[in-house]
C-alpha cells in the first residue's frame, strides 16, 4: 500500500491514471447504487463544495472563519428570492448567487480583514449569527422569517428538468470536479503561493512586497463566491430555505472538513467531506448515540493525526523535478 | 422610570450571569491561548447536574437546611463536579493535543463541545427541563409599581461576593500573580519557579466551577433549561470576554455586566426579536475600533 502511494506521488503519469479511475468511478456510480446512496452522494458533493470554498479562506490563507455558513445562506437566499419573485431561472442563477455573495463579503469582510487568529473567528461567528438572525426576523418581508421561502423552482438545461437524484448528482459534481481542478491549478500560481505565504508568515509576507490585505480579501470574496454556488445548489434541489439550515453547527462542520482533510489539501478536503457527511450515515444504527461519537472522534483525530488525515505536501526539489520530468 | 429601573436590575441579573461564564472563558484564554468551546456547555451541565440534585435531595435538604441551604448546597455539588469534568477534559482532550498547535486545539474543543451537549442529551432527554417550583425562591420586595424578586437580589449580591473574591484571588495574592505571569510569558513564568501545571488546573477548576454555578442561577432564574443551551449562552459570554479585552479579568466581569444592561435596554425599549443582532454587531464595532477590548487587553498577540 505504501509502496502504491509513494509512486503515484512521484509518477505522474500513474496519478493521472488514478484521477481517471476515480472519475469512472463517479460516473458510474449512480447506475449501480440506490436513490438513496445516490441523493447521499449528492449531499457529499456539496459539502465539498463548501468544504473547498472555506479551504480557499481556511486552508489557504489560514484566517479563520466560523460563520461560513453566512455566505451559505446568501448565496441560497439570493436564488430563493430571485427566483420566486422575478422568475429568473434557478441554473441561470448560479453565476449571479456567486457574485452577489462575493459581493456581500467583500463588503462585510474589508473592516474586519486586518483582524488577527483569534478576533477573526470570534467576528465571523458573530457574522453567521447576525445573518440568521436578520433572515429570521424577516427584513422588509422578504425572508420569510422562520418558515423561509419555498417554491423554488428545480433547474432546467433546455427541455431538460434536473428532477432526480441522478441528475442532481451529476450536476453537483461536474461543478465540485471544475472547482477542484481550477483551485488545485490556483495553487501553484503567484495568487496561491501569495496565500500560503501569508498562511505561513503574515509580516514576511508583507515585507516581501505581497499586498496581504488585497489577497486576504481575494481569499474571502473567491471562497464565499463558492459557497454562494454551493447555496444556489442548495436551494435548487431543497426547493426550500430557511434560517434553520444555517445554522452555526453548519459552519463548524465546514470548518472540520477542512481541519479534517488537512489545511490547504484539495484531496483531503473531499476525505473530510466524506468523514463528515458519511458519519451520520454509517452510525445510524447507533442513532442516538452517534453525535456523542462524532465528538469523540473529532478529538481522537487531531490527536493522532493533528496535521488532518490527508496534508498537503509541500513542494520539495524532488517533487518539482518529477513534475518537470513529467512534462518533458 | 419603572421601567427603566426594571430593565436595569434585569440587565444586571443577565449580565451577572454572563460575566461568571466570561470569567472561565478568559482564565482559560489567559493561560492556554486557547478558546475554549466547551465552556458553554460545561454551564449547561452544571445546570443539568444541579437540577438532579435537588430533584433528588431538595425535599430532605429544605427540611433540614431551609430552601436557600439547600439551593447554596446544589450549587456546591454542581460546581465540584463541573470542575471535575474541566479537569477530565483538560487532561484528556487538550494537554495531548495542545503541541500540535491551536488550530487542532480548536477542533479539538468543538469536538469536546458536540460531545458535552449530546452526553446531556442522552442522559438528561432532548426536551426542555423545568426547575420545579419547590425549589425556586417566589418572594419579592414591592417598592411603589417596582417588583423585585429576593431571587434576584440573592443572585446579585453573591455574583458581587464571588466576583469580589475571584478579583482578590487574582490581582492581590501571590497565587494570582502568578496566574498573571503565566498568561503573559509561560517560559519565563516557569524558570522564575512558577508550577504552570499547577496554573492550568486551577483554570480548569475555577473557570467551569463558575460557569456550573451561573448555570444554576440560570435555571432558578428562567426555571427552564434546554441540552443546547449551553451556547449561545457561551457565544454571547465570549462577547463579554471581548468587550472587557480578553485575558483580562476585571474586564471579563466588567463586559458581562455591560453586555447584559446593554440586552436588557435594547429588548426593554428597542426590539427583543433583534436584541442578539444588536450584541453580535457590537461586538464587530468593538473589534473594529477598539480591537482590544474597552478595558484593554493584558495579553497581546505577537508577530
Amino acid at each position: 500500500m505504501r509502496e502504491i502511494i509513494a509512486g503515484l506521488r512521484n509518477d505522474p503519469r500513474a496519478r493521472r491514471i488514478a484521477v481517471g479511475i476515480a472519475l469512472a468511478l463517479m460516473v458510474a456510480f449512480p447506475f449501480f447504487a440506490s436513490a438513496y446512496w445516490v441523493d447521499v452522494a449528492f449531499y457529499l458533493g456539496l459539502y465539498t463544495l463548501l468544504g473547498l470554498s472555506l479551504n480557499v479562506i481556511l486552508g489557504e490563507v489560514g484566517l479563520f472563519n466560523l460563520g461560513h455558513a453566512a455566505f451559505w445562506a446568501f448565496g441560497a437566499y439570493t436564488t430563493a428570492i430571485l427566483n420566486t419573485r422575478f422568475d429568473i431561472p434557478t441554473l441561470a442563477l448560479i453565476p449571479i448567487s456567486a457574485l452577489a455573495t462575493a459581493g456581500f463579503a467583500w463588503l462585510v469582510t474589508s473592516p474586519i480583514i486586518h483582524l488577527r487568529g483569534d478576533y477573526l473567528c470570534i467576528v465571523t461567528i458573530a457574522l453567521g449569527e447576525i445573518v440568521r438572525l436578520a433572515l429570521n426576523n424577516d427584513p422588509g418581508g422578504i425572508t420569510g422569517g422562520p418558515n423561509g421561502i419555498f417554491g423554488i423552482d428545480r433547474p432546467r438545461i433546455g427541455g431538460l428538468v434536473i428532477n432526480t437524484p441522478t441528475e442532481f448528482y451529476f450536476l453537483v459534481w461536474i461543478i465540485v470536479v471544475i472547482c477542484a481542478w481550477a483551485l488545485l491549478r490556483l495553487q501553484n500560481s503567484r495568487i496561491g503561493r501569495a496565500w500560503n505565504y501569508i498562511r505561513e508568515d503574515e509580516l514576511a509576507a508583507e515585507c516581501m512586497g505581497v499586498d496581504v490585505r488585497a489577497f486576504k480579501l481575494l481569499a474571502f470574496t473567491l471562497g464565499a463566491a463558492l459557497a454562494g454556488v454551493a447555496g444556489n445548489l442548495y436551494a435548487a434541489k431543497m426547493m426550500v430555505v430557511s434560517p434553520e439550515s444555517f445554522t452555526f453547527m453548519e459552519s463548524c462542520l465546514v470548518f472540520m472538513i477542512v481541519l479534517l482533510g488537512g489545511m490547504g489539501s484539495v484531496p483531503g478536503t473531499l476525505l473530510g467531506a466524506l468523514v463528515v457527511s458519511l458519519f451520520p450515515e454509517l452510525f445510524r444504527p447507533l442513532a442516538r448515540y452517534r453525535m456523542l461519537i462524532f465528538g469523540i472522534a473529532l478529538v481522537a483525530v487531531m490527536y493522532f493525526k493533528p496535521a488532518g488525515m490527508w496534508p498537503r505536501r509541500r513542494a520539495t526539489f524532488r517533487s518539482v523535478i518529477g513534475r518537470e520530468a513529467g512534462k518533458a | 422610570m419603572v421601567t427603566f429601573v426594571q430593565q436595569f436590575l434585569n440587565g444586571l441579573t443577565i449580565g451577572s450571569f454572563y460575566a461568571f461564564i466570561a470569567l472561565g472563558y478568559s482564565l482559560v484564554y489567559a493561560i492556554m491561548k486557547l478558546i475554549n468551546f466547551a465552556h458553554g456547555d460545561l454551564f449547561a451541565l452544571g445546570s443539568y447536574v444541579a437540577y438532579s440534585f435537588l430533584v433528588w435531595a431538595s425535599a430532605a435538604l429544605t427540611a433540614a437546611l431551609g430552601l436557600w441551604g439547600a439551593l447554596a448546597v446544589a450549587m456546591v455539588v454542581a460546581g465540584v463536579s463541573v470542575a471535575i469534568a474541566g479537569l477530565l477534559m483538560e487532561r484528556v482532550a487538550y494537554r495531548p493535543i495542545y503541541p500540535a498547535g491551536r488550530l487542532p486545539a480548536v477542533v479539538s474543543a468543538l469536538g469536546v463541545s458536540i460531545f458535552i451537549e449530546n452526553f446531556i442529551m442522552l442522559v438528561w432527554g432532548p426536551r426542555y427541563q423545568a426547575y420545579r417550583s419547590e425549589f425556586v425562591p417566589v418572594g419579592y420586595f414591592q417598592i411603589g409599581e417596582l417588583r423585585i424578586s429576593i431571587l434576584q437580589v440573592v443572585i446579585l449580591i453573591s455574583a458581587v461576593i464571588l466576583l469580589g473574591f475571584l478579583y482578590w484571588l487574582i490581582e492581590k495574592t501571590t497565587f494570582g500573580a502568578a496566574v498573571r505571569a503565566t498568561a503573559q510569558d509561560r517560559a519565563t513564568a516557569a524558570l522564575m519557579g512558577i508550577d504552570f501545571r499547577k496554573v492550568i488546573r486551577f483554570v480548569f477548576t475555577v473557570g467551569p466551577a463558575l460557569g456550573a454555578i451561573a448555570g444554576v442561577m440560570v435555571g432558578l432564574y428562567y426555571r427552564q433549561i434546554s441540552f443546547s443551551m449551553g451556547w449561545i449562552y457561551g457565544l454571547k459570554a465570549f462577547v463579554a470576554t471581548i468587550l472587557g479585552g480578553i485575558g483580562n479579568i476585571p474586564g471579563a466581569m466588567v463586559g458581562g455586566i455591560l453586555l447584559g444592561l446593554l440586552e436588557a435596554m435594547f429588548a426593554g425599549y428597542v426590539s427583543a426579536a433583534w436584541k442578539d443582532v444588536i450584541v453580535f454587531a457590537v461586538l464587530m464595532l468593538i473589534l473594529i475600533f477598539r480591537p482590544t477590548g474597552l478595558l484593554g487587553e493584558k495579553v497581546a498577540e505577537k508577530v
